[in-house]
Formats: structure tokens, sequence, C-alpha cells
């Protein structure tokens, strides 16, 4: 289960909780899945189906004071992250263009800013003096091949692949066309997928 | 195929005849040409073979017939193993229920079996498989392969392989090639093994590991060979427990199993000690940001133009590529796309994505640091609980699912270590529970013999499954193929 933030507002209906440690004073373990708020009353259903399975069973308890048996993860308060990112409508451009592609719809956009609150929490960790690791092979020298053509000719084989090609060339339409407006992007879509 | 219902090879027919063909008329010479020869298996449809169709479970690829295959798939091949088919996925890998690819979900054979049915109930509905290799740990479940390759960037084979009850390895970064591995996280993907038991699994790794002069990230395999010895002596080995492994959400019945495997191993004579990997509960979070940015990277590709699927829209490049990858990507890649670019703005480069890597290499080095304190190996739940109904697993979005099951799989991604998960108990409804073993890097061949040491005793039930061809108590395998394999352990 993920550690994230969630607060009750009167528009969410699902609310992810902060799963805190057993032992500690801020409270009882609540199960890890969502849980629906309705109408004030909490509904842990998925927790009442995993404490019924547990009754019904036959496994033996161990006990092994070298395996944590409560979860040891610490909560991530909300005063220890920057404040929530809202994408606004000019970033959402931005970014379907960089990507050419599109949201689609509302929820993709809540998709991401839930996904930025998620990375969020890197913020807590204090990385100081710690170098960025881009590969796990860094203290390592890598084999590279001599620079000698050792296979080709398949020119025709990959030309195959394509859609679209003319007398051995890719043919791609016009380019230094810039992606029309939003609006007209939207339509255009539409369009392209009948 | 065996079992279509479970929908997890999508490729048959003229394909497979061709490469039965091929192995048929190879010279009769009497002699095999390895320890593979003959055995059938099969492969996770992100692994590039020449001329049969290459989806990833996505419209983008679609009649996709790759020029080459992929280096691992071709050792194979060259060993005389029988290629079966290509296994359904989550599109592009993304994800951790096989739930969301363009061929549809893939089914958990558990889920019919005389176990699940029996203690769930009649009503109860299938449960998903795990992924995002999830076709491949089904089809070594329910025996249509005797192994099979998978992919693993944050656990895509051990999170299925828990779930379908068998061995899965993800082996050390770099020891096996990526060349024709459809890429989603080049710093962190490998080929993974599915196997139902690890000397199994320790014979593919011997044919697959090594050099490959078309895949620059991969280093030389250890001398060592890889045939697990006779049995290994745990009185030697150190195992240790990370204490941040116990995330809230795990069931309490993977924790009684954690718990009874630690007892198990010190009963046995294994020193067991609880050590700490402070990051572990940030990894998760790192884990998200920086395979959204290289997923981003590597997803750019698709244009239309070169390959894979092309829009009809016409009207610039630029719409074209707009076009294409609007039509052939479904929510998931497109979500984590955008989340990725979002990450690589220029004023996010640092507070993101430079951070994750920072936090990646704490990760890296809280492993190194237990490792160099002499723990051999690090025992572990490889997920939070069994299996879950697919009509509950798809009320949460793919994304917040992958932040769930991940959890205790990715770290070995990140740190570029080897893991194996163990297939260990039957939970209450019957489904699969496995343990998860990290050992350091290129100590790939010890794990396994821990592996196989472990299922030993641990006595993992056949599958038996309600009503088919199957009577409980066969044995699953053709006796000349068991023999097989079991002739080079």
């Amino acid at each position: 289960m993920y550690c994230t933030l969630g607060r009750i507002t009167s528009s969410l209906q699902c609310v992810a909780l902060y799963l805190r440690p057993v032992r500690h004073r801020c409270g009882v373990y609540v199960g890890p899945h969502v849980v629906e708020n309705r109408g004030g009353q909490n509904i842990t259903r998925h927790r009442k189906k995993h404490t019924t399975s547990l009754s019904q069973s036959q496994t033996p308890h161990h006990h092994n004071p070298k395996v944590p048996q409560t979860p040891t993860w610490e909560c991530v308060r909300e005063d220890q992250l920057p404040l929530p990112t809202k994408v606004p409508p000019d970033l959402v451009d931005k970014l379907e263009r960089l990507a050419l592609l599109d949201f689609r719809n509302q929820d993709g956009v809540d998709c991401l800013e839930k996904a930025i609150r998620f990375a969020d929490q890197l913020h807590v960790v204090n990385t100081d003096g710690v170098e960025p690791m881009a590969s796990v092979l860094e203290d390592r020298t890598l084999y590279l091949r001599d620079d000698r053509i050792e296979e080709g000719d398949c020119a025709e084989q990959l030309l195959g692949l394509a859609r679209n090609t003319l007398e051995g060339y890719y043919v791609a339409p016009p380019g230094n066309i810039p992606l029309p407006e939003r609006d007209e992007r939207e339509v255009l879509l539409k369009y392209s997928e009948m | 195929m065996l079992y279509p219902p479970f929908r997890d090879v999508h490729r048959h027919g003229n394909d497979c005849d061709v490469v039965m063909n091929e192995h048929h008329s190879a010279p009769p010479a009497g002699k095999p040409k390895g320890p593979l020869d003959g055995i059938p298996f099969s492969v996770k449809d992100n692994f590039c073979t020449e001329s049969m169709e290459t989806t990833c479970a996505s419209r983008m690829l679609k009649g996709y017939r790759p020029p080459y295959t992929a280096t691992v798939v071709q050792k194979l091949l060259d060993q005389g193993a029988v290629l079966i088919g290509k296994t359904n996925l989550d599109e592009f890998a993304m994800g951790s229920g096989s739930t969301d690819g363009v061929f549809g979900p893939v089914q958990n054979p558990w889920s019919y079996s005389v176990q699940y049915r029996e203690r769930a109930g009649a009503d109860a509905g299938w449960t998903i498989a795990g992924g995002s290799s999830g076709g491949s740990a089904v089809a070594v479940a329910a025996q249509t392969s005797f192994f099979a390759l998978g992919s693993d960037t944050g656990g895509s084979t051990r999170n299925p392989g828990a779930l379908c009850g068998v061995v899965a390895l993800k082996p050390t970064y770099g020891l096996l090639s990526r060349h024709g591995l459809i890429p989603l996280v080049n710093s962190m993907d490998v080929p993974g093994i599915l196997t139902r038991s690890a000397s199994d699994a320790a014979t593919v790794l011997g044919v697959l590991q090594g050099l490959d002069k078309k895949d620059s990230t991969t280093i030389p395999p250890p001398a060592t060979p890889t045939h697990l010895p006779e049995e290994i002596d745990v009185r030697k080995i150190r195992i240790g427990i990370p204490r941040e492994y116990h995330a809230p959400g795990l069931s309490a019945e993977t924790l009684s199993q954690w718990t009874r495997v630690a007892d198990l191993f010190e009963r046995e004579g294994a020193s067991v000690e609880p050590v700490s990997l402070p990051h572990t509960q940030h990894s998760i979070v790192c884990y998200h940001v920086l395979c959204t940015a290289e997923v981003a990277s590597n997803m750019a590709r698709f244009d239309g133009l070169e390959y894979g699927h092309r829009s009809a829209l016409e009207d610039s490049t630029e719409a074209l590529y707009a076009a294409t990858r609007h039509e052939a990507f479904n929510d998931v890649v497109r979500r984590r796309i955008l989340a990725g670019n979002f990450f690589l703005l220029k004023r996010n480069y640092e507070l993101y994505f430079m951070k994750a890597q920072k936090v990646r290499r704490l990760i890296a080095q809280d492993f190194a640091r237990v490792f160099h304190g002499g723990v051999d190996v690090l025992l572990t739940p490889t997920t939070l609980t069994d299996a879950a109904p697919y009509r509950q697993f798809i009320q949460e979005d793919n994304r917040t699912r992958s932040t769930q099951e991940d959890v205790f799989t990715q770290p070995a991604n990140m740190a570029g270590l080897p893991a194996v998960t163990v297939p260990t108990a039957l939970s209450s409804r019957g489904l699969p529970i496995g343990l998860q073993l990290i050992g350091p890097a290129l100590h790939d061949t010890r794990l396994l013999a821990l592996a196989a040491w472990l299922q030993k005793r641990l006595c993992f039930p056949r599958l038996e499954l309600a009503g088919t061809w199957a009577e409980p108590g066969d044995v699953g395998v053709a006796p000349g193929l068991q023999g097989a394999l079991q002739g080079h352990t």
C-alpha cells in the first residue's frame, strides 16, 4: 500500500487514508484499500472481507520476533509536502504538444495531479550531498563492439514494415506545420477515431 | 491451446506451425542440441520474434512483424527449445494485473482450481494473474509451457509468479541481454524467467546469461556454474529480514508465511536477523518518477512512420504523430507518458527527476550496506496479498494499483539486484502466496539454490483444475520432458 495523503472534502467520495503504524498513538490501523465515505459512514468493505477470511483461515499463527508483526512505515504529513500542484489549461496544452498525446478528458488531468501529489513525497527525503544515479552499472566498464559493419542490406525488409513508402523512402506528411490549437485538435482527433 | 479461457497465449496457428516445422526438420543426429532441446516454452509478447507478430498487447504494434529475434529468445531457439506462443500482458508491460492489454485480461488458473472453488465459494469470480507478465506466469502454472520468459521492470515477472504459484526470477541487471526486448525503462528492465522449479530456472539462466555485443549494458556472467548444488548448506547462510518490508496493507496470511519461513530457516541452522533498509518506503515513489520519465522517452519512437499503427490523418507530420498515438495507445500508456513529460519539464527536472535519481542511489546504498555487512540474502514478501478478484482489482486505476502491488518488488529493480519469488503456500481462499529472496548482484545461482532448498521443504500443492482433463494426482508433465530437464540439474 502506498503512503499517500488524502483530504476529506465535500466533493470527494473516496478517501485515501494515511497508513499509520498500530503501536503509535495516532490511531487504529485501517485496511489498505480505499475507503468509501458515504454520508459520514466509513465502509471498510475490503477490510471486512479480509477479516472474514481470516476467521475461516486454518493458517497456524507463526511468531518470530525478527519478523516485524506490524507495519513500520511512517506517515508523511501534509505540512511536510509542497503545495499541491494544479495543472492549468496552458500546461495541459504544453504537455500535449511535447508528448504529442492528448489528455482526452478531465480524468486524465486529475490522474496527472494525483501522480504529481504522489511524487511530492520525494521531497521529505534528505538527499544532501547525494549524487544522482542514472545506472546501476556506473562503476563498470561496459563492452563496446568495434566500429565495423557486420550486418545490413536489409533496407527492403525494414521498409516493408512501414505503411507508406515510395521508391525506398518513408513518406511523411508535410512538416513545419505547428499542431493546431487545442479545440481544433480535439475535433481533429475525434475525426481520426472515426 | 490447452486452456484458452485463461487468455494467456494469443499467438497460435500459422506462426507456431512454422516454428514446429523448423524444429522437426532438424537433422536426426540422436544428440540433443542442449539441455532445453525439445522443451516447450512461451515468451511474453514484448520480445521481438522474427516474422512472428509482436504486439506488446497494444494497437500500436498490431500486425507488427519484427525483422529480428530478441537475443534471449534466439538463444533458446538455438538450443532446440520449442516456442509455443507469445503470451498476453498489460499494454507495453505497464501494469500489475495483466488486465490492461488490448487482447483482454489474463485469468489466473488458480481461480479455476478445486482448492479455490471449495474455499471461496461457487460465486467467487475469477482472479487476476498479476502483471505485467501474467500470460507467461499462467502458461507455466497451467502447464501449457515448461518455462516462460517475462520482463521485469518493477516486479512484472515476480508479481504474477507469486500470484500464480510459480518460481519467477528477476536476474541481476545486465546478466541477460535486453536486445529485442521492447524497452520500458532501460535502466531497470530485465528479461525474467518463470518455471515451476528453481532448478529449471537455473538451467534456463545458464543458457541465457552472457555478454551480448548487441546490448552494451550486458556484463560478463560470474565464473561459477549455474548448476545448482545437490543441496545448499543453510547453516552457512545469513538471512536478513528487512523491517521496512512490513508495509501497510500486508495481509495477515502473507505475514504469517513470511514468519513461518523465517522460522524454518532458523530451525535448520541458518542465521536469521532483522535488518533495516531505511529508504524502502520512498522507493515506490522514486520508481514512479523514474519509470514515467523513461517511458516518456521510450514511447516517443511510436509515431507511425517506420512501423506500427499509422493514422489516416495526414494534414501534417505533427498531426499524424498525435493522431497515431491518440488512436493506438490506451489510457494507461498515455497517462504515464504525460506524467513523465511533466517530471521532465525544465522547471521540474531538478525537483523530481534528479531528486528521484538521488533517492535511487540511497536505495541502492541501503542494500549495499546490508550485504557488505555480511548478510547473504534478504527474505521478504513478494506481494501484499494473494490474487484479488478481477472485479475488485479494476475498481482502482492502473497507477494506483501499481503503487500498491509493486511495493516489495521494485526496490530490487532500482538497485539492479537479483530476486526470486518462491511459491510458499495457499491462502485461506486457495490462492498462492509467494515469498521473495533478494541477493547481491551476480549471486543469482545462490539465490536459486536457496529457492530450491525452500521448495523441497514447503511442498507447495499442485494446481488441480476443476472439471478438466487433468485429474488430481496426475503428473503434470509428460515423463519424457520431466526427465529431459531433471537430467541437467
